[in-house]
């Protein structure tokens, strides 16, 4: 295949000799070049996002207009619609369940990680493409086959699966527990399963990408921090994903074999099953060994994202970027040792939750160190509000928000009350959902000039950021309130208990903010796809800013760089240094010919710098006049 | 006609849309803003933080003021005190850092707002500012842990051993409730004995399942230990107690328990809120199926005396059922007989 064997060729060649001429098949559909890849999971996650989001407006209605007739879904929804117009209770759970599914896998695993990974890492780290183009595209085709079958399960007779986004079993492994766990909870694992190989085949990518094609000079202590992040995030990934496979097959085995690993002493639908000896639990912990890790799959790479764009438009270099990487990598090796606090009250030993209290309590510490950094690249900067960068200061807010309530969360004692009540639920919409979604955001606006050679509309995404930031606060925020009075999740109605028979005009409130911060998202759809065609050409370097990817040409080709990959003599945070010109400087610019703004220890590496650069133009002449 | 009108509305919603858009465009090309590299949208999106922090920051604290009373629950438990303080001492710890945090994400946007005569500074790292904001909240969050962590270890240590036992089974989509009557030991159970009339599956072959007794609430007295068994018959469900601050999965095949002391009588409660309908509730907090938002149990706290009395007039699953016994070998059947000769 001519256009996956491009990264091998000798960067010395013209690369005019290799330009192939795809066709439409090649080139939009099953490509190999990794940023059309990048594309295909935006479009895709685009797509889930929207399916995610208005599933929970038809829940919210439920919670806030309970007495509503919906009558008018009846065209859409059929017979889970029942006769008086009401929403029905089982699809209320499926509707709960794929929404969680959707949004964390597809849409903030995918969609983020997807994206952005197979966009950047080429591009910052000066390669031709990924290390494997064929894997690559497989991964991508994994996804959409699990897709489509996760979007087959939405439209079956017995609904999709309805277990919540954990899929707990027995209630999963079970289907006279609920109709979802019928097909709907086979087809789900079917899903899961293509979908954990795809996200394997990607993360096996990004890791030895990055590792073996960094271009000349890009140190791992010159990379951005996205694609520290991204590194990161493929590594959690490619540890933990396997166990989320290991669990479902367990759970296929006890669906349909008749093993009793989840099982045990079970009396439903007027029969005792057979099964014996299996625990619950065991699934609980296998689920949360990836399920915990999963939410660092989500988040770092917004992080990483944030922290490219929060230094590029404070004109400043992100302030204590070693620390920034040590903090990483602390949530990395940290985010494999928490995942019981899950599990306070699951009736797993006391002991362990004490373990693992402590253990979880030790994360906020890296997450605060990258609070306060960010605060400090912001001050004192002169900071440029684009969209990309209103969103990321949204994203650190709800970091914040979020962050601080998983304290009480992680805290095992306070958790007692407070486990599977709104407060979680408020908790991690606001710290993982929230942010990584702002991550999302944040980086489509940044990048769409490199992606589509245009601008999106600045003034629409201002009003799409404003609009979404309070939207997502007047969703999120009642909803602490709502879970410290002790309101359970999942609850198709709260009128069933005198201590829940309340706050239906905050339930009321929470749905319409939701309806509105949904339709707020069309604006950004709308300036998205507009823009790919319409908007206003971009400039080369539209952010000023130092990574690789703005070196490349307006639409650069499968290779991305028309002649030989630039050399990197820096690090990428070179904004508004005393003495130099400009306030940015480029990776690709040499020390050598920054005299005036060196610092004193870079000045010492100017001398190296220069010998290297002579031993390699005499190792590249000869090259050269061969081809 | 309904979805006709909705179409035309959002048809005029989207050309209006259309047109500001369009509109502004426009007018931004002939300004030359979109050349510039801060435009005036610059101000208003800094000044816009500030509006917003005042605002919401008004809005939450009128908020958490106004509806305290509401959103926080009355505590009926002797360790529901504790928790309950800690969640609050975490309040104040996290509340104060929220605040400034917020202060200085939204007002240093609007101070270091984009200039042209201005440039950054260049402060790439201070390893003394690193050390410090790793280490304070480090100290913070070992201290926090640590009460946690005595809180923790004191709720979940092993029961007193006068506790009363009370047995909470959920299935879908109910609770009931066992008492292990005058031995306070709980007979044996299996599921495969579960039927109609034996809902439980009680092991009526087992002496101490004999004076075993159901009750459609759960009594317990006050200001003495009590200890929940609890399990499931078929999938997860989670006893959750709001006003005892209690909250404990059932598992099916895994018997958990939680133990605590209610400190407040169902009548005392009634009394204090001037509610007279009040009711101490278990509800489920594990997603169960179709009516996980149904299974409701009311617990009764009631004083120890009245507790006593009412223990007295229980009567055993064999009394209210004596086809339960039938099937008993000799010497547990003539058990049997002699308790339903006692009515």
């Amino acid at each position: 295949m001519a256009t996956a064997s491009i990264a091998n060729h000798d960067t010395s060649h013209d690369s005019h000799e290799h330009e192939h001429h795809d066709n439409f098949v090649t080139k939009y559909i099953f490509s190999t070049d990794h940023k059309m890849i990048g594309k295909q999971f935006l479009v895709t996650g685009i797509f889930w996002a929207v399916i995610g989001g208005f599933l929970s407006i038809l829940f919210r209605l439920q919670l806030g207009f309970p007495e509503m007739d919906l009558e008018w879904l009846r065209p859409l929804l059929g017979g889970w619609i029942d006769e008086t117009g009401k929403l029905d209770p089982t699809f209320y759970l499926a509707l709960v369940t794929m929404h969680g599914t959707i949004m964390v896998f597809f849409v903030l695993t995918a969609g983020l990680s997807g994206t952005f990974s197979n966009f950047l890492i080429p591009l910052q780290i000066g390669a031709r493409d990924m290390a494997s183009g064929f894997m690559n595209m497989l991964s991508y085709w994994f996804f959409f086959l699990s897709s489509v079958i996760m979007f087959i399960s939405l439209f079956i007779p017995t609904g999709p699966a309805g277990g919540g986004w954990v899929v707990y079993p027995p209630l999963s492994a079970l289907e006279q527990a609920i109709p979802g766990s019928g097909l709907g909870m086979t087809l789900w694992l079917i899903a899961m399963t293509f979908f954990i190989a795809s996200s394997l085949l990607g993360g096996i990518n990004y890791i030895t990408t990055v590792i073996n094609l960094r271009t000349k000079g890009m140190s791992f202590s010159r990379l951005p921090l996205t694609i520290w992040a991204f590194f990161l995030t493929a590594v959690i990934g490619l540890l933990s994903f396997p166990v989320l496979f290991a669990a479902a097959l367990l759970l296929v085995f006890d669906r349909s074999f008749g093993t009793s690993f989840y099982l045990s002493d079970i009396y439903i639908g007027g029969e005792a099953l057979p099964n014996t000896g299996g625990s619950p639990v065991l699934y609980q912990h296998l689920f949360w060994f990836l399920g915990h890790p999963e939410v660092y799959i989500v988040l770092l790479p917004a992080l990483g994202i944030t922290s490219e764009i929060i230094a590029t438009n404070s004109r400043k270099p992100i302030f204590g970027y070693k620390a920034m990487i040590i903090s990483m990598l602390g949530i990395t090796i940290l985010s494999f040792i928490v995942w019981a606090h899950h599990m306070f009250v699951s009736g797993m030993n006391p002991f362990l939750g004490s373990i693992f209290m402590f253990l979880t309590l030790i994360i906020a510490v890296p997450s605060a160190v990258k609070v306060f950094n960010y605060l400090t690249t912001l001050w004192r900067g002169n900071l440029v509000f684009t969209p990309g960068m209103l969103f990321s200061i949204g994203l650190v807010s709800f970091f914040i928000s979020g962050g601080l309530t998983g304290i009480f969360l992680g805290n095992s004692a306070i958790d007692i009350q407070l486990h599977d009540t709104y407060f979680v639920v408020a908790h991690f919409h606001l710290v993982m959902g929230s942010a990584s979604f702002f991550g999302l955001m944040a980086g489509v606006y940044h990048w769409f000039p490199k992606m589509f050679g245009r601008m999106m509309d600045a003034r629409l995404g201002y009003v799409h950021f404003w609009a979404t930031f309070v939207g997502v606060y007047m969703v999120f925020f009642p909803m602490h309130y709502i879970g410290i009075a002790g309101f359970p999740r999942r609850y198709y109605s709260w009128t069933n208990f005198a201590f829940s028979d309340m706050y239906t005009d905050l339930n009321m409130f929470v749905s319409v903010a939701a309806i509105i911060t949904f339709g707020a998202q069309f604006i950004f759809l709308f300036n998205f796809f507009y823009s790919m065609y319409r908007g206003r050409k971009a400039s080369l370097n539209p952010w000023r800013s130092n990574t690789l990817e703005w070196t490349t040409p307006l639409h650069p080709g499968h290779g991305n760089w028309p002649g030989e990959i630039p050399a990197v003599y820096r690090w990428p945070y070179d904004y508004s240094k005393p003495g130099a010109e400009e306030d940015f400087i480029p990776q690709t610019v040499p020390l050598s010919e920054t005299p005036e703004s060196n610092l004193p220890h870079e000045q010492e590496q100017v001398k190296i710098e220069l010998e290297i650069m002579k031993d390699e133009d005499e190792v590249l002449v000869p090259n050269e006049s061969e081809s | 006609m309904y979805g006709f009108l909705i179409g035309v509305g959002i048809l005029l919603l989207l050309s209006i849309i259309w047109m500001v858009y369009r509109i502004q465009t426009l007018v931004s090309v002939v300004k030359g803003s979109d050349k510039k590299i801060a435009s005036s949208s610059n101000k208003v999106n800094a000044l816009l933080f500030v509006l917003f922090m005042i605002g919401a920051g008004v809005l939450m604290f009128w908020y958490s003021i106004k509806e305290f009373d509401n959103y926080q629950l009355p505590i009926a438990s002797e360790h529901g005190a504790v928790t309950d303080n800690l969640f609050w001492v975490t309040m104040a710890v996290t509340g104060v850092i929220f605040l400034i945090t917020h202060v200085l994400l939204f007002w240093f946007p609007y101070k270091y707002q984009y200039s042209e005569k201005r440039k950054a500074s260049f402060y790439p790292d201070n390893n003394k500012l690193e050390i410090i904001w790793t280490t304070v909240p480090g100290v913070v969050l070992a201290i926090l842990v640590f009460t946690g962590w005595m809180a923790w270890s004191d709720i979940t240590a092993p029961a007193p051993e006068n506790a009363h036992v009370v047995e909470i089974m959920g299935y879908q989509f109910a609770w009931e409730v066992r008492y292990p009557g005058a031995d306070n030991v709980l007979g044996d159970y299996d599921y495969r004995l579960t039927s109609a009339i034996n809902s439980h599956g009680v092991d009526f072959t087992d002496l101490n399942s004999i004076d075993d007794f159901p009750s459609p609430v759960v009594v317990i007295p006050k200001g003495e230990p009590v200890l929940f068994k609890i399990r499931a018959r078929d999938v997860l469900h989670s006893v959750f107690a709001p006003h005892m601050r209690l909250k404990m999965d059932a598992v099916p095949g895994m018997p958990t328990r939680f133990w605590f002391v209610p400190t407040k009588t169902t009548a005392e409660m009634r009394a204090e809120l001037g509610d007279p309908e009040f009711e101490f509730e278990i509800a489920c907090t594990e997603i169960c199926g179709r009516g996980h938002f149904s299974m409701k149990k009311v617990i009764e706290v009631v004083e120890p005396a009245e507790y006593q009395a009412w223990l007295a007039e229980q009567k055993s699953f064999i009394q209210q059922n004596p086809a339960l016994a039938e099937n008993l070998p000799a010497e547990l059947k003539e058990v049997a007989e002699i308790q339903l000769s006692e009515q």
